[in-house]
């Protein structure tokens, strides 16, 4: 298939950018998306032209390095996938399309479609983990019951890649699913209790001095994210942190 | 204003102020509907409601701060969102995974709040002028025998044109709390088992509502 890619390219974090066309042919529908990529730079290449920048490293699905908003959308038209997955045949023959980086005013742009997510990587410093004593003295997880229920959920929070496609969906650029699902994945289990209080105040206070907007429960960073985290984990992380604050 | 210092707690305060201006709603819809069925049951509430102490200088001005902090807090937020978002997208397809109505608040509410200055220039002016500048706490018009109240009510939805915007002021009313419902329970951190019946409530509520003012202003325009 033939396609027109309308492409963000920007040199570096200073530069202004802009929007620039490109023409890719013989695109084939089995393709991925990033492969679809890698044969325009090819061509770019090819031609002496600098590539196109953007993230990629599993392109299996579980890294979340893969970002790209693709027809206004995170990761592309398709649910519950990263765009490493999305594939060609969800276009038609002479589409535009129309490739962006993550916008928001917390992940600036490094160049072209690779911006910075550094932010998620701070908040999750600032309570997103447990102090356990690893000097092989730990105690056995299996020996400390815990429901399945609890556990299922934790585990589903817990599939959170940090990829961010919840900030670049949400009209407000939130990431209170991103984070919500970090501080529900410790707070549903035993371990995690002991420190859940300080873990999201400090969480929380972190993701507000990165800058992102606030949650007006649009619902579209859990429609748009790639491993189905739910809308319940942002209620959970308001509870927790009304637990913490008020008691 | 330190407690509304995280995003959380504004959340959590757009909530409550929410959820008091929807118990609100119940009983300004229950006061009005008596108009529908009774002249001297109208009259007789409304002069209760607007000459009672505990009413007037305890509740209204809490409900006046509701109102105003409900607004503010809504356009401040909706402020400090956008600028969440320096550059914006070449192309952004919000109705993909968002409603309209969610994605649009601050729109329904500017018009709400459009509606709450004409409402207030039709009857909570006229009512503070009567009752605090001129002094006559009676509720009777002078000459004249009874409660003005309900006479008052129907003399306001003569003109077609308030009637339609009122019409229209509760279609958004009703747009607003589609969304805002059950939001406003999300946001406290409620989400559960019993989620889908808050939503199904949010629904009827949002529906059942504002077709009641809107029921009441007809009736008045139409058999006056």
């Amino acid at each position: 298939m033939n396609l027109t890619l309308k492409i963000w390219r920007q040199k570096g974090p200073q530069d202004k950018g802009q929007m620039v066309e490109y023409k890719v042919t013989d695109i084939s529908e089995h393709m991925s998306f990033l492969e679809m990529m890698d044969i325009l730079n090819e061509s770019l290449v090819a031609n002496n032209e600098v590539p196109i920048a953007f993230d990629h490293d599993c392109r299996e699905g579980i890294c979340g390095m893969c970002s790209l908003h693709i027809n206004g959308e995170p990761h592309g038209p398709d649910r519950g996938i990263t765009t490493c997955q999305l594939h060609m045949r969800t276009f038609k023959d002479g589409d535009t399309i129309y490739i962006e980086p993550w916008r928001a005013k917390a992940f600036p742009v490094i160049k072209d479609l690779i911006v910075d997510r550094m932010a998620f990587e701070r908040i999750q410093q600032a309570g997103g983990y447990i102090s356990v004593n690893t000097s092989g003295n730990t105690q056995d997880a299996n020996a400390i019951p815990i429901s399945k229920l609890n556990a299922d959920l934790s585990m589903d929070a817990a599939a959170c890649i940090g990829c961010g496609a919840c900030v670049a969906s949400c009209k407000n650029s939130s990431a209170m699913l991103f984070v919500s699902a970090k501080v529900s994945q410790f707070a549903l289990l035993p371990q995690g209790k002991v420190e859940a209080a300080d873990r999201v105040r400090n969480m929380v206070k972190q993701m507000d001095e990165e800058g992102f907007g606030n949650c007006t429960n649009t619902g579209a960073c859990e429609v748009e994210c790639p491993k189905g985290i739910s809308l319940e984990n942002i209620a959970r992380m308001n509870r927790e942190y009304l637990k913490a604050s008020i008691i | 204003m330190s407690v509304l210092s995280s995003s959380i707690a504004r959340k959590v305060a757009m909530a409550l102020s929410a959820l008091f201006l929807i118990i609100f709603l119940v009983i300004h819809l229950a006061v009005n509907l008596t108009s529908l069925f009774s002249e001297d049951v109208f009259n007789e509430m409304s002069h209760f409601m607007g000459t009672n102490p505990l009413i007037q200088f305890a509740m209204q001005p809490v409900l006046i701060f509701g109102v105003v902090f409900h607004f503010v807090m809504g356009f401040v937020l909706e402020l400090r969102n956008k600028r969440a978002r320096n550059v914006k997208y070449a192309k952004f397809n919000g109705a993909a995974s968002a409603s309209w109505i969610s994605r649009n608040m601050v729109y329904s509410g500017a018009a709400i709040l459009a509606f709450i200055v004409l409402h207030f220039i039709d009857f909570w002016i006229p009512e503070i002028n009567t009752k605090y500048i001129l002094g006559d706490m009676s509720g009777v018009l002078p000459g004249e025998e009874g409660y003005r109240y309900f006479e008052e009510l129907q003399h306001k939805f003569v003109n077609p044109l308030r009637v339609g915007a009122y019409v229209v002021a509760f279609i958004f009313l009703g747009l607003h709390l589609a969304h805002g419902f059950q939001s406003a329970f999300q946001s406290m951190g409620f989400n559960n088992k019993y989620t889908k019946c808050v939503k199904n409530l949010g629904t009827i509520y949002s529906i059942v509502i504002p077709l009641g003012f809107i029921i009441i202003a007809l009736c008045h325009h139409f058999n006056h």
